[in-house]
């Protein structure tokens, strides 16, 4: 493994990270409110009187966000504590009517887990997991719309979101990307949050500190909500530059959240009041301990989908395919099912090639998602059967590729239809080679005077004549005795 | 433990109280007189007791993923001193 330290003006150091993910739990309705939970409504209109914080009102828990918690803690391979506790989390702001906020500070509803994260070059690696807590996300304040204002929408207000809170075990700002990749895919596998970044439903704030190999943790700074791996990176590479400056400088760092700023990459302190984090957490007298059922437990745990890392085991075990391939074909769910649709009956590993490469490719560049897209798992399990068993050669099958992707069909009806079949009649390759010789004659004698190069051109000679049908190896082998015959 | 003057200023401030100067003394000394109370429950042995964070023994009531509120946005912007194209409106704030 290649070493993530990095080296400053005096020596190297050592970056220590840590990150708390904000999932937003898919359910229909609120946390603690019969409101509805959906993204995208007018302003205020998915409040209820107990998300507005009226007098009087009293949450009660919905029943599927604690199943989600515990399907997501089952699926971190964590603890699930059966008793969990929910405290008022103290501060004031426009977008939080309460006053505070229901979370759970000292008995999550999950204690420990771990998440095995894969590094870009193949390897992979356990980061441990410190716990999750069910709470209440807050509203969304608009500060743009009027110069001396700010607009309050409670649309989002008490929506239930997992904090999931990692140890301090990344090393440097691609392990922390790889870790939210990871965690993502997981939540979507587990159809417990969407994982929607760019809406917000998955953000992150990330935790660094350098500090000498060996020695102790240095300061930390916390930076909120960052919405994109590629923020989060930038995010953690620039505190890491900044914090190693300060102190190579003979300063010291101060212990603070910042904010990052998505235009330049820059972060920089919030300006809050110094006791803002003193939030006098006390348990919630208007919620009672939460209880989860062992029996409960069991029969999520045993209604668990097969995870990314248990499908990424298998391919690479069963399957024979490279780790990376292997990864990036069960991120998504939907990927990792497409996968095994298309390739059992057929060749794995060609399969997985089509994939990642042709497939892939044709996507990025239509911008077509993998279920939007014309090709279905049958068709392309069809299309490398197809070259499998030698009807067609790999660059054929690159054109029915192409047309199978822009028109839909199968493989072998594509190949019917455009008389794309591989010739490997030895009668009729051997005529196409023999017009080719005649045409060449001058080639010919040239070849048999020992300029061996020129077998190249008889091959791709005979190959267009054949409007490249005609099965490569074959053509080798005839031309050969033709030629040296 | 006990408060002092300066411990009642913060949480009156954090919990945007206000307190006059010349009333703090005398809240840190009701606050303190209750504080002791609450000290002398220190001396029941609890070595072996849980903690626990409600007394009723009861399981927390849950209620079914279904939307069953909401839509009553004039109900919601009942009190509000202002409010526009459906938002509420307060004076800026900005971290």
């Amino acid at each position: 493994m290649t070493s993530n330290l990095v080296s400053g003006a005096t020596g190297d150091w050592e970056v220590v990270i840590g990150l708390e993910v904000h999932a937003q739990v898919s359910s229909n309705a609120k946390l603690f409110s019969g409101a509805s939970a959906t993204f995208g409504a007018d302003p205020n209109q998915n409040v209820s009187l107990v998300d507005a914080a009226m007098p009087g009102m009293l949450p009660v828990i919905n029943h599927e966000c604690v199943r989600q918690a515990v399907r997501t803690g089952l699926g971190l391979k964590a603890e699930i504590n059966l008793v969990s506790v929910f405290d008022r989390k103290n501060y004031f702001y426009a977008d939080l009517p309460q006053g505070y906020q229901i979370s759970q500070f000292k008995q999550p509803i999950v204690g420990e887990g771990t998440l095995r994260i894969d590094l870009p070059d193949g390897s992979s690696r356990n980061i441990g997991i410190e716990r999750l807590h069910l709470e209440q996300d807050a509203g969304k304040s608009m500060h743009d719309q009027h110069p001396s204002k700010s607009y309050i929408d409670l649309n989002r207000t008490g929506v239930a979101l997992m904090e999931i809170v990692s140890r301090p075990d990344m090393r440097s700002s691609i392990e922390a990307a790889a870790y939210v990749r990871k965690l993502r895919s997981i939540l979507r596998y587990l159809g417990t949050c969407d994982g929607n970044m760019e809406e917000g439903s998955l953000r992150a704030d990330v935790n660094v500190s350098v500090r000498r190999p060996g020695e102790a943790l240095g300061t930390r700074t916390e930076t909120k909500n960052l919405n994109s791996l590629r923020f989060i990176q930038q995010a953690i590479d620039f505190e890491v530059t900044r914090q190693i400056e300060i102190i190579e400088d003979g300063g010291e760092i101060d212990q603070e959240t910042r904010l990052f700023d998505t235009t330049t990459g820059a972060t920089r302190t919030m300006r809050s009041k110094e006791d803002a984090h003193d939030y006098r957490y006390f348990p919630d007298p208007d919620l009672l301990p939460l209880v989860i059922p062992q029996d409960e437990v069991n029969e999520l745990a045993a209604a668990l989908p097969e995870l990314p890392d248990q499908i990424k085991d298998r391919l690479i075990g069963d399957y024979g395919l490279s780790a990376y391939d292997a990864a990036v074909i069960t991120e998504e769910r939907e990927t990792a099912l497409f996968y095994e649709a298309a390739s059992a009956g057929h060749d794995r590993k060609l399969v997985a090639n089509w994939m990642t490469v042709e497939l892939f490719g044709a996507l990025n560049k239509s911008g077509q998602t993998l279920t939007e897209c014309n090709i279905t798992p049958e068709r392309l399990g069809g299309l490398v059967g197809l070259i499998s068993d030698g009807t067609i050669s790999g660059k054929i099958a690159k054109d029915v590729f192409a047309v199978m992707f822009e028109t839909g069909g199968d493989a072998a009806s594509i190949v019917e239809e455009k008389g794309l079949k591989q010739v490997s009649d030895s009668g009729a390759i051997e005529a196409l080679i023999d017009a080719v010789i005649a045409e060449n004659e001058d080639k010919v004698l040239e070849y048999r005077a020992g300029k061996d190069k020129l077998f190249g051109f008889f091959v791709g000679q005979v190959m267009k004549q054949s409007g490249g049908q005609a099965n490569p190896g074959m053509v080798n082998q005839i031309l050969r005795t033709k030629l040296d015959g | 433990m006990s408060v002092d003057k300066t411990t009642v200023a913060k949480i009156a401030r954090l919990a945007r109280i206000h307190v006059p100067d010349e009333r703090q003394q005398a809240i840190a000394t009701e606050l303190n007189g209750i504080l002791s109370w609450v000290d002398e429950l220190n001396e029941v042995d609890t070595e072996n007791v849980e903690p626990l964070a409600s007394v009723t023994g009861h399981a927390l009531p849950m209620r079914k993923d279904v939307v069953t509120d909401g839509d009553r946005i004039d109900e919601v912007l009942a009190n509000v001193p202002e409010s526009t194209g459906g938002f509420f409106v307060v004076p800026k704030v900005v971290d």
